[in-house]
């Protein structure tokens, strides 16, 4: 968690090597991926998923392609055993009836949705949410954090969420981790931050609108700007 | 001092770009898989870029050519030598607007499109999302985008040129009178095929990579924001016209210079 | 049934754009296998080829022979020496044969009239024409007549 623009997206990126670390390692199940050639990347990467801000479902694919889409990249399973995992894919995030449709005839909840079933098509062992309740009504944003906490357990999953809204993702997550300012301001279970002492963390975890993060801009004297001669 | 700087640098920026362009083009160019799904990749691209292209090229094609066919005759009527009218339509399409008018409206037409599109796909995630999934955009997205746009060109560019003799034909033989076979056989006489028909085929294949070229780069290198898009698509059909117009020149000085 | 007829409209379209260029090559640029038939050089040197160029049609009696495939001057004699390719099937050429430039109507292409003599022997591969009238200069002619020199 963190105020937006400190690098998180960054960070879930320098994970998924697609950007390079300019210095330091990123280690992933003992393996730095920085380190491997492109063909290795692309298998490495084949065990992670990634839930984008956007959804980022293919345009031009159907949602049932769209989840088949890994499937047929990384395996050569027969058509008709790629259809029962994308139907049971789809009908854990309860999208089974809307396999037909195409991705611009889906709700903002809906998107996600899928891109969470095509994220869990192939059994990955870590997926990588990148802002998923951000613009979400309610009810979509209950059913998100309830299915991310249910295919976490269920599959047995590591999911990393990074995210800015603290009572959902502080509702699910075993381990939360604020950083701003480029380095980490506090880590812990979510009971352990709410009784944070660092105002950093008070100010972010309590969401309170002035603290070590200003209010304003920095700017001149209030006063000066006011009163004084205008260029 | 100042304006040095900037400048150097806008030099510098320059060969940046046009070297990681052409990296780009080469991967473009070996990206794609001779597999049947890079196949089926290919065709279905070949239909977006070529075959929703032909109904302007074909329009335009038979107009320029009645446009040329009325033009001719009414010159050279006054020489007597209206028979020239079909050697007169059919070397200019053939030389010349044949493969450049359809640059041009491949660049309007298919190339703005595709940049839109790679661009709207970086600006939504898509090609992120593709990468994560460990499949590459580049060979999934641009290759075979590029390969239906160099493919498609040539084709269109011939098209336009057949279409347009035929134009000038309808206007001059059915229309102001001017006899049949001499339209044909003063054409005949005066078109090579390898001095005129391949190299007006060897220009529109220059264009066809240039213009595809420049149109998957743009939609790929762009800022992924909806006015990044739209400054990129401009970009697109800027900078291919006149990659177009200038490589015209070079190319017909080369190649029809010593005439 | 979608991915068929896509895959059916690029076929066409493939098929069109081979059809165009079978059209630009045959009915526009008139090239027929003919054009592509065994030939025989033959040299011709002129004093003024008067805007002979190369392609340039060889004709006799009228009718197209062969067509003119190098320039170059003959630098001993100042002389333009011509090289035409005359169809192999034209084989009867006579060693005398006259070649002259002349011009399609008024102002016209120039080509390269080939009238036949009565020798016995023919003309073959590399052999020279001997006897060559240069094109008719209009500009000469018409400067000659207008000072009063020209034997009418």
């Amino acid at each position: 968690m963190g105020p937006s623009g400190i690098g998180k997206t960054t960070l879930l990126k320098l994970i998924g090597n697609q950007l390079k670390a300019s210095s330091g390692r990123v280690l992933i199940g003992g393996q730095d991926l920085s380190k491997l050639n492109r063909k290795e990347l692309f298998e490495a990467r084949a065990k992670m998923g990634m839930l984008f801000q956007s959804g980022a479902l293919f345009s031009d694919l159907s949602v049932f392609e769209n989840i088949a889409f890994p499937l047929r990249a990384h395996t050569a399973l027969p058509n008709d055993m790629i259809r029962d995992i994308v139907l049971m894919k789809l009908h854990a995030v309860g999208l089974r009836g809307a396999r037909d449709l195409m991705p611009s005839e889906l709700s903002g909840g809906m998107t996600r949705r899928v891109a969470l079933a095509r994220a869990i098509a192939l059994d990955p062992k870590l997926i990588m949410y990148d802002e998923p309740f951000a613009g979400q009504d309610p009810i979509a944003m209950g059913v998100l954090v309830q299915l991310i906490r249910l295919l976490n357990d269920a599959l047995g999953l590591t999911s990393i969420l990074v995210s800015h809204d603290i009572a959902e993702a502080m509702s699910i997550a075993d381990h939360c981790i604020i950083i701003a300012d480029g380095r980490v301001i506090g880590a812990g279970s979510p009971a352990e931050l709410k009784s944070h002492e660092s105002p950093l963390v008070k100010q972010f975890v309590n969401g309170l609108p002035d603290g070590p993060v200003p209010f304003h801009f920095p700017a001149g004297e209030y006063r000066n700007d006011l009163l004084g001669d205008t260029p | 001092m100042e304006f040095i700087r900037r400048t150097g640098r806008t030099s510098m920026e320059f060969a940046a770009s046009l070297g990681r362009s052409g990296v780009f083009l080469l991967r473009a160019v070996f990206g794609l898989a001779l597999s049947l799904n890079g196949l089926k990749l290919l065709v279905a691209q070949m239909y977006r870029i070529g075959v929703l292209s032909l109904i302007i090229i074909v329009v335009s094609g038979l107009f320029i050519g009645m446009v040329l066919g009325l033009q001719g005759y009414s010159i050279l009527v006054d020489y007597g030598s209206e028979q020239a009218v079909g050697q007169m339509v059919a070397l200019t399409l053939v030389r010349e607007l044949g493969p450049v008018v359809t640059a041009l409206l491949f660049a309007g037409r298919a190339g703005s499109a595709l940049t839109a599109e790679i661009g709207l796909m970086k600006a939504t995630e898509q090609l992120s999302s593709m990468e994560m999934m460990g499949v590459d955009p580049l060979r999934r997205v641009i290759a075979p985008r590029f390969w239906a746009g160099f493919i498609s060109m040539p084709l269109l560019a011939v098209i336009f040129s057949a279409v347009g003799i035929f134009g000038g034909m309808l206007v001059s033989v059915d229309w102001l009178g001017v006899f049949e076979g001499a339209y044909w056989s003063n054409m005949q006489s005066s078109v090579e095929f390898e001095g005129d028909v391949v190299n007006g085929i060897v220009k529109s294949v220059v264009f066809g990579l240039v213009c595809t070229w420049i149109a998957i780069y743009q939609g790929y290198d762009l800022v992924p924001t909806s006015q990044g898009i739209s400054i990129a698509t401009t970009k697109t059909v800027v900078y291919s016209s006149l990659s177009v117009l200038g490589l015209d020149f070079l190319l017909t000085a080369v190649m029809f210079g010593s005439i | 049934m979608y991915q068929r007829s896509v895959e059916l409209a690029v076929g066409v379209f493939m098929l069109l754009g081979m059809g165009a260029l079978i059209f630009l090559a045959l009915q526009v640029s008139g090239l027929t296998t003919d054009s592509q038939k065994e030939s025989y050089r033959v040299y011709a040197q002129f004093d003024d080829l008067g805007g002979l160029s190369l392609r340039g049609r060889v004709s006799l009696a009228g009718v197209t022979v062969g067509k003119v495939s190098a320039i170059s001057l003959d630098k001993k004699s100042y002389s333009a020496l011509v090289e035409m390719e005359i169809y192999s099937d034209v084989d009867n050429l006579t060693a005398d044969s006259v070649a002259s430039i002349q011009t399609s109507g008024l102002l016209g292409d120039k080509y390269v009239a080939i009238s036949v003599g009565a020798d016995e022997e023919y003309l073959t591969d590399g052999d020279t024409i001997f006897d060559t009238q240069s094109a008719l200069n209009l500009e000469k002619l018409i400067g000659a007549f207008a000072s009063g020199q020209a034997k009418l």
